[in-house]
């Protein structure tokens, strides 16, 4: 690595920019790349920065090249959680999912609920879910899950997200309550989203206990970013 | 799996900053199956010690030597391990698959 390139790698990553260390492998010359500048041995051709821009999309590091030879190593930003409601399955949900990656908010307005006894590792806003949702402005990256069970705080998350472009919207509740909330958000007049929502929520793996439920709900998440087909 | 790269980062930006030579080992291309992604990372410091992983265990005894050797004279390596090499065998990577891994000294 080129003197210098592994403390602006760190910096990137703090300031939550996009980067990558591309290396030519015949030669060992290397460039790294902070968002939209990049310095060292060479420059980008034109299709490299699109190849690049892809896979900060996606999140994979490989060839920038057809031959095989320019290895883009890509650094993204965390994807982030959301969790609306600061229930029993958001208390196994927040911990699995920091495990896994992601940074996750958790919005509750319920000060006995968000409390940081209970959620010692969280980020927790008590803010409403819309202004939360709001502020923190969902982006591709992003997944929202509402499991408060009440359409007070439910459904105007669930707006914002929709508006959003969250890659993982979920909504906890049985078939019954969702065709309810479908309703609700269909006179709000986001009829062409609602299919997005995926409830009741996670992958059906048959369990029942707060625990096993969020496993299911991290599960349907991360099929759905990778587009895996869940078996 | 991000929690997990800024461990291995963090990693070695700490030995870095205790005065600690450190390499950096990363996949850079796979074939067949392989349990680790193109980009996954092994960070190694001079007495051996190691973050993170570029197999499921069964070539990091390798790789580690070869960062170690990295660490000595600086130039970057790029190894390659697959069924058909004996050496692979050896280290264990009897899963069918092929690994590329780039090392290179953190400076």
């Amino acid at each position: 690595m080129k003197p210098g390139f592994f403390a602006r790698l760190l910096a990137a990553r703090a300031a939550k920019r996009p980067a990558a260390l591309v290396t030519r492998l015949s030669d060992n010359a290397q460039t790294l790349v902070d968002a939209d500048t990049a310095s060292g041995d060479f420059e980008l051709a034109a299709s490299e920065w699109a190849a690049l821009r892809e896979r900060w999309v996606s999140g994979q590091s490989g060839p920038l090249d057809a031959d095989g030879d320019i290895f883009a190593r890509v650094y993204v930003p965390a994807p982030r959680l959301l969790i609306v409601g600061a229930v029993h399955i958001a208390q196994a949900l927040a911990p699995m999912a920091a495990l896994a990656g992601y940074a996750v908010t958790l919005i509750d307005p319920r000060r006995a609920f968000a409390s940081a006894e209970r959620f010692p590792d969280a980020v927790i806003s008590d803010e409403w879910p819309d202004e939360a949702m709001t502020r923190l402005m969902p982006d591709a990256q992003t997944a929202v899950v509402a499991l408060t069970h009440d359409p007070k705080l439910d459904d105007p998350a669930l707006a914002v997200a929709l508006n959003s472009p969250a890659f993982y919207i979920g909504a906890l509740g049985s078939t019954r309550t969702h065709e309810k909330r479908l309703a609700r958000l269909r006179e709000l007049g986001l009829e062409k989203q609602l299919a997005r929502i995926h409830a009741p929520v996670g992958l059906d793996l048959g369990g029942r206990y707060p625990s096993e439920i969020a496993v299911a709900i991290l599960a349907e998440i991360i099929r759905v970013r990778y587009k895996g087909n869940g078996r | 799996m991000s929690v997990e790269l800024d461990d291995i980062l963090n990693q070695a930006n700490t030995w870095r900053q205790s005065g600690q030579d450190v390499a950096l080992a990363t996949v850079v291309r796979t074939w067949g199956s392989s349990p680790r992604p193109v980009g996954s990372h092994l960070a190694v410091n001079a007495e051996g010690r190691f973050a993170g992983s570029v197999s499921g265990g069964c070539i990091e005894g390798a790789v580690i030597q070869e960062a170690l050797a990295v660490i000595a004279d600086g130039q970057p390596r790029l190894l390659d391990f697959g069924v058909s090499d004996e050496r692979a065998w050896e280290v264990g990577l009897a899963c069918g698959g092929r690994v590329q891994v780039y090392v290179e000294s953190v400076t």
